[in-house]
C-alpha cells in the first residue's frame, strides 16, 4: 500500500494553505512532518485522511485516484494533540471500540486489544476509565486505539505536545518500536527538530504550506537543500553569517578576513551565506586554521550538562552550545570560532553548495 | 521586589486533619532572596502549582506562613499581595489594544498617566511590541499574545514577585529560544524577584539561578543548575534532570568500589559504612559514561538502540536486566552489538534509599 | 471549505424537505393566494391584486391605520422589554454562584417560569393583578395606588411588561450564565492580580465574552416579543380600547373576528417580512459591531 499526493494545492478563504505538494508514502515507513505552527502539517494530514478535498491535484492510494472519496472508505486512524478518548468507557473498551464498529468476533477483539495494550504497556490499567489515568497513559490509550484499528495509514498530529517533558521522553523512546511492530504508514507531525531526529525514519520539512525537502531524516539534517530547511531543522536556531569569496580569501560580513580553506577552497568567487548550528560554533582562542569572531555575550543559559551562550555580533544573533558549565557575564566579549570544514555554505539563491563531511 | 520566606508552609485540599501523606504540599521552609530568579520544577501533580497558588494567594495554606520582606501576608487576598502572574495560556483583554492591555494593571492602581506611558513604552520596547501598541490584541498570533501577558506581568515596577505558570507552553520551539533569553535579559534589567513554574527542565535550568525540584509534594533539592546536574541529592533529581536522565542501578558498594553484575567499578571516594538494610544504588549521568570496544576490565553491554540527537549520540544499552544510556564518542562505530562501558569515577554517586551518600575523600 | 463530497447525503434531507413542504411552504402559498383576493364567505373569492397591500400601508384607511398603530405598539413593547430584560438578565447571571450545590437550585428556580405554558402565565397574571381578588392588584390599591389594568392604559402596559419580564428574563439570564461559565479561571485570576475593579472585570472580560450569547438572547427575545399573542390576549384582551392590541392580536381579530381572509393574509405576509428584515438587520449590525470573528485556526 502507498499513498501519494500529486501536485496538491489547497486554499482556505482564498489563502493558500498548501502549495503544490507532491509526496509519496510507502507501507512500513515513518514520515515526520517537521515545521513551525501553521506551516501546513495538519492540512497535509487532513488531505491524506480524506477529511478535506484539494483545490487542485490528486490523492492516490496504490495508484488509484481517491480524490474526494469519503473518509470512511479509507483505512485511516488519527491521534491528536488533545487526549481524545471516550470518557465513560474503560481503557479496554476504548481500545476495543474501532473493532466493535467493524463487528469483529469477541475472541478476535480480546486478542487484539490485549496485543495493543501489551505494546503500549497499558495492561495494568485496562479496567480503569481514562480520567483515572495520567496524561501519558491517556495518550497511550488513544495511540492503542489508533493501532488496533489495523488502519493502513496512521496519522499522529503532535501527539506528545501536551505531555510532561519526561513522559514525552519516555513515549518518544517507545514510539519507534511501536511503529516497527505495526507495519502501517505512519505520519507524525511535530514542531521540534529533536523529535524528528529521535524518531528517525524520513523527514518532510514544511514551510508556509510547501514541502521544502523530504528524505531520510539524517540526510535532511546533514544535507539541507536550502537555508530554510536548515533553519526549520535546527534547535537552537541556526546561526547565519554572510560571506564573500574573492582571490583565495573569504570576507565575513562585519569585517573578518580569512584564507579560503576547508569547504571554502572549492567555491567559485562570489557572495554566499554560511549557516552553522549551535554546536558547530566554539568558544576558544588561537586554534590554528579556525575563523575567529569577536562577539558580545547577551545571555548565558546553563542546563548543567551544557551552556547555551547567546552572542551578538552587529546585526546578527548567534547561539553557541558548550559542554559543561560556562558562566559568561552579559557584555563580555569573547572569541567565537568556526571550523571552515564544519559549516553549511549556501549560494546567493540560498541553495546548499557545501556541507561538512561529518556533522 | 521582596525577599520571600516560606515558614513551615504546607497545604492539604482535604484540610489539616488529612493524613500527612495526602498533603498536596508537604511542609517546606525556605527563603528566596529579593531579585532572584527561581524555578519550581517537577512533573504534573508534584505540588509546584499548589505552591505557586499559595504564593499568589489563590489558595490559602492549611498550615504555615508566607512572609514578604518579613511581613506575614498569609491572610491577604491576591489583590493586596502585590504580585504579578503570567499564565500558561495567554490572557488578553479582548476589547483593548495592546497598549491598553499593558497599561491596565497600572491604571487600576491609579498610577499617574505620564508614568504609565513611560513604563508601557519601556516594556513594549523590551518585548519588541512597540509596533503593535495601537492594535487590537485579539487579532495577534499566540506568541504575540503571550508576550502581552508577559508584559502585563512585568509592567509594574513595585511588585513583590512575578510568577510564571508554564508561560511558554503554547510557543513554537524557535520562538521559545527568543522569549526565554528575553525573559532572562528582562530579569537582569528590571531587578524583579521571579518565580517560574514548569515541567520542562530546559526552561527551568536555563531561566533560573536556583531551581527547586519537587516530587510528590516535597522539595527534593534546591540548587543551581550545575549542582543539580553534577550532584543530584535524590535519585529523582538525577532521573528528572538531564536528557536522557541519570543511569541509576542497584549495586553493592564497599569502600572505593561498587559491584554491578559481577563487575567492579572504581569510585572516587570512600564509602565506609552505609546504612544497614537500605537499598543501595549507584548513579552516573550518560554524559559521564561512554561506550568503547569490548575489553577486559570493562563492563560489557548489549546495544539496543542508538539515539542520534544531531550534536551528540547516545547508545541505549543493556547489562543483564539493567538499562543504561551512554555517550557514543564522535566517530565511534559499533563493531557488533557488544560494547564495553567506561565510567568516569569522579561522577559516579552512591545512593542509599534514594538519597545521596557523601563519601569520604 | 472543500470537504469531500458525497451526493448521496442529499437523500437524508428529503424527509425534512417533505415535512417542511407540507407544514410551511404549502400553507404559505395559500396565504399568498388569499392575500390577492377578497371573499364574502360561501367560499367565493374575487381577484383583488395588490389592493390589500396598498391599503395596509396607507394610514388613512381603516386597515392601514389599525395595522400601523399596532405595529408601533409592538415595536415600543419590544424595545421596552429588551431594555429591561437584557441588563436584568446580565445582572442576574453575574450574581449567580459559580460553583457548589446552590448552582443547581438557582438554575431550577430560573427555569421555572420558562416551563409554564404561555396561556397559564397569562391567567396567573390576570388573576394576580385583579384589584378585587388578585394579590398584586389588591395590595397596590390598598396602598393607595389606583391600579386597574382593565380601565387604565398605563396599568395595562405595565402589567403586560412586568409579566413578560417575569416570564422571559430567565432565558436571558441562563444564556448569559452559560457565556460566563465558559470564561477560564485564569482570566479572573489575572484580573485580580492586575488589580481590576469589579466594573473593570465586567467591562474587560465578562461582557466581551458574553457578546455571542447576548446576540442570541436579543434575537430570540425580539422575535418572541414581536410575535407576542397569548399572554396579553389572556390578560387584557388587547384593551383597554386598543391600547395593548399588538399586531398578532389585530391579525386574529381581522381573520377570525371579521373573517376578512384577504386582509389578514396580506397582513401576515407583511408581518412576516418585517420580522425577517428586522432580525437580519439585528444580526448584521451586532455581528459587525463588537462581536469578534473567531480567530482563524489554520493547518498547524
Amino acid at each position: 500500500m502507498s499513498v501519494t499526493l500529486e501536485h496538491v494545492t489547497r486554499t482556505v478563504d482564498g489563502i493558500p494553505t498548501i502549495r503544490d505538494v507532491s509526496l509519496t508514502l510507502e507501507r512500513g515507513t515513518l514520515s515526520v512532518l517537521l515545521g513551525p505552527t501553521l506551516s501546513g502539517k495538519t492540512s497535509i494530514m487532513r488531505l491524506l485522511a480524506g477529511l478535506d478535498k484539494p483545490a487542485s491535484g490528486r490523492v492516490l492510494v496504490d495508484g488509484k485516484d481517491v480524490t474526494g472519496a469519503d473518509v470512511r472508505q479509507r483505512s485511516v486512524a488519527m491521534v491528536y494533540q488533545q487526549f481524545i478518548n471516550y470518557p465513560s468507557l474503560t481503557v479496554y473498551e476504548n481500545i476495543a471500540s474501532p473493532l466493535r464498529v467493524q463487528g469483529r468476533p469477541r475472541e478476535e477483539i480480546d486478542r487484539r486489544v490485549q496485543e495493543a495494550a501489551k505494546l503500549l504497556r497499558l495492561e495494568p490499567f485496562l479496567k480503569r476509565t481514562p480520567l483515572q489515568l495520567s496524561g501519558g497513559q491517556q495518550q497511550r490509550t488513544a495511540i492503542a486505539r489508533a493501532l488496533v484499528k489495523g488502519a493502513d495509514l496512521v496519522l499522529l498530529d503532535e501527539p506528545l505536545a501536551n505531555l510532561d517533558y519526561k513522559l514525552r521522553e519516555e513515549l518518544r523512546a517507545e514510539l519507534p518500536r511501536i511503529f516497527e511492530a505495526s507495519g502501517a504508514i505512519f505520519v507524525y507531525a511535530t514542531t521540534e527538530p529533536s523529535e524528528a531526529l529521535l524518531l528517525g525514519g524520513d523527514t518532510v520539512c514544511m514551510w508556509q504550506g510547501e514541502v521544502l525537502q523530504a528524505g531520510n531524516t539524517s540526510k535532511v539534517y546533514r544535507h539541507p537543500d536550502t537555508l530554510r530547511v536548515a533553519q526549520v531543522f535546527s534547535d537552537p536556531p541556526l546561526n547565519i553569517v554572510g560571506v564573500e569569496k574573492k582571490n583565495g580569501q573569504v570576507a565575513y560580513a562585519g569585517g573578518i578576513q580569512a584564507p579560503a580553506a576547508g569547504l571554502y577552497a572549492s567555491l567559485a568567487d562570489g557572495p554566499y551565506r554560511v549557516g552553522f548550528r549551535a554546536h558547530q560554533l566554539e568558544v576558544a582562542k588561537g586554534i590554528a586554521g579556525r575563523h575567529a569572531f569577536h562577539a558580545t555575550v547577551t545571555v548565558t543559559e546553563i542546563t548543567g550538562s551544557e551552556s547555551f551562550v547567546h552572542l551578538n555580533r552587529g546585526a546578527s544573533n548567534w547561539v553557541a552550545v558548550l559542554q559543561g558549565v560556562h558562566e559568561y557575564e552579559p557584555g563580555h566579549v569573547l572569541d567565537a570560532v568556526l571550523d571552515p570544514e564544519n559549516v553549511f555554505v549556501f549560494d546567493a539563491a540560498d541553495r546548499l553548495v557545501a556541507a561538512p563531511a561529518r556533522a | 521586589m521582596a525577599r520571600i520566606d516560606l515558614v513551615d508552609l504546607a497545604h492539604s485540599y482535604g484540610g489539616n486533619a488529612a493524613p500527612p501523606e495526602s498533603f498536596a504540599l508537604k511542609p517546606v521552609t525556605m527563603t528566596w532572596r529579593q531579585g532572584g530568579a527561581y524555578a519550581l520544577l517537577g512533573p504534573s501533580g508534584c505540588g509546584k502549582t499548589t505552591l505557586l497558588n499559595l504564593i499568589s494567594g489563590i489558595v490559602t495554606p492549611s498550615r504555615g506562613k508566607i512572609l514578604f520582606d518579613g511581613a506575614d501576608i498569609t491572610p491577604l487576598s491576591t489583590q493586596k499581595r502585590n504580585i504579578a502572574q503570567v499564565f500558561q495560556f495567554p490572557v488578553i483583554y479582548d476589547t483593548m489594544t495592546v497598549g491598553q492591555n499593558l497599561a491596565f494593571p497600572l491604571q487600576n492602581r491609579g498610577v499617574p498617566k505620564a508614568e504609565v506611558e513611560a513604563r508601557v513604552k519601556q516594556i513594549a520596547d523590551l518585548l519588541d511590541l512597540t509596533p503593535y501598541l495601537g492594535r487590537k490584541a485579539t487579532r495577534l498570533t499566540a506568541d504575540a499574545k503571550q508576550k502581552i501577558s508577559l508584559g502585563r506581568g512585568l509592567v509594574r515596577s513595585d511588585v513583590a514577585a512575578v510568577l510564571f505558570d508554564e508561560p511558554l507552553t503554547v510557543i513554537d520551539p524557535e520562538l521559545k529560544w527568543q522569549l526565554r533569553s528575553k525573559l532572562k535579559a528582562l530579569h537582569r534589567e528590571l531587578d524583579l524577584t521571579m518565580i517560574y513554574v514548569t515541567h520542562d527542565q530546559t526552561e527551568a535550568l536555563t531561566f533560573a539561578d536556583t531551581v527547586v525540584v519537587m516530587h510528590d509534594g516535597r522539595v527534593v533539592q534546591s540548587g543551581t543548575p550545575a549542582e543539580l546536574f553534577d550532584k543530584p541529592a535524590h535519585t529523582f533529581v538525577g532521573y528528572f534532570i538531564g536528557s536522557p536522565g541519570m543511569n541509576i542501578v542497584p549495586a553493592a558498594v564497599s569502600g572505593h568500589e561498587a559491584r554491578v553484575d559481577g563487575h567492579t567499578i572504581g569510585l572516587h571516594r570512600n564509602y565506609g559504612v552505609l546504612p544497614a538494610g537500605a537499598k543501595i544504588e549507584i548513579g552516573v549521568r550518560p554524559e559521564f559514561l561512554h561506550v568503547a570496544a569490548p575489553a577486559s576490565g570493562l563492563l560489557s553491554a548489549t546495544i539496543e538502540r542508538i539515539d542520534d540527537l544531531g550534536r551528540a549520540r547516545f547508545a541505549r544499552v543493556r547489562v543483564g536486566d539493567e538499562k543504561f544510556s551512554a555517550r557514543m564518542p564522535p566517530g565511534f562505530s559499533v563493531p557488533d552489538n557488544m560494547v564495553g562501558l567506561v565510567f568516569d569515577p569522579a561522577h559516579v554517586h552512591v545512593y542509599a534509599d534514594s538519597r545521596l551518600v557523601e563519601g569520604v575523600a | 471549505m472543500d470537504k469531500t463530497i458525497n451526493q448521496k447525503a442529499w437523500f437524508l434531507v428529503l424527509p425534512v424537505f417533505a415535512v417542511v413542504a407540507f407544514s410551511a411552504i404549502l400553507p404559505l402559498m395559500t396565504v399568498v393566494n388569499y392575500s390577492m383576493q377578497d371573499t364574502f364567505g360561501n367560499n367565493q373569492f374575487f381577484w383583488n391584486g395588490v389592493g390589500w397591500f396598498k391599503e395596509l400601508l396607507d394610514p388613512s384607511t381603516d386597515l392601514g391605520g389599525r395595522f400601523l398603530a399596532s405595529l408601533g405598539r409592538n415595536l415600543l413593547f419590544s424595545a421596552i422589554i429588551l431594555a429591561i430584560e437584557v441588563p436584568l438578565g446580565i445582572v442576574v447571571a453575574l450574581s449567580m454562584p459559580r460553583e457548589g450545590w446552590t448552582v443547581a437550585v438557582c438554575l431550577v428556580i430560573l427555569a421555572l417560569p420558562l416551563l409554564i405554558p404561555w396561556n397559564v402565565v397569562g391567567t396567573i397574571w390576570q388573576i394576580f393583578g385583579r384589584p378585587d381578588i388578585g394579590l398584586l392588584g389588591y395590595t397596590l390599591n390598598s396602598l393607595g395606588i389606583d391600579y386597574n389594568y382593565v380601565s387604565n392604559e398605563f396599568d395595562a402596559w405595565a402589567t403586560v411588561i412586568v409579566m413578560d419580564v417575569w416570564h422571559w428574563t430567565s432565558l436571558v439570564a441562563l444564556l448569559c450564565y452559560a457565556g460566563l461559565k465558559s470564561i477560564p479561571d485564569a482570566y479572573y485570576q489575572a484580573a485580580q492580580i492586575d488589580g481590576a475593579s469589579r466594573w473593570a472585570v465586567f467591562k474587560a472580560i465578562q461582557l466581551p465574552k458574553m457578546n455571542r450569547v447576548l446576540l442570541i438572547a436579543v434575537l430570540l427575545r425580539f422575535m418572541d416579543s414581536f410575535m407576542i399573542y397569548t399572554e396579553p390576549f389572556v390578560v387584557t384582551g388587547g384593551g383597554p380600547g386598543n391600547s395593548t392590541t399588538f399586531v398578532s392580536i389585530e391579525l386574529v381579530k381581522i381573520a377570525l373576528g371579521q373573517f376578512d381572509l384577504g386582509k389578514a393574509a396580506a397582513l401576515s405576509l407583511v408581518y412576516n417580512l418585517i420580522i425577517l428584515i428586522v432580525c437580519w438587520v439585528f444580526y448584521t449590525v451586532m455581528t459587525n459591531a463588537g462581536v469578534e470573528r473567531p480567530a482563524k485556526k489554520g493547518g498547524a
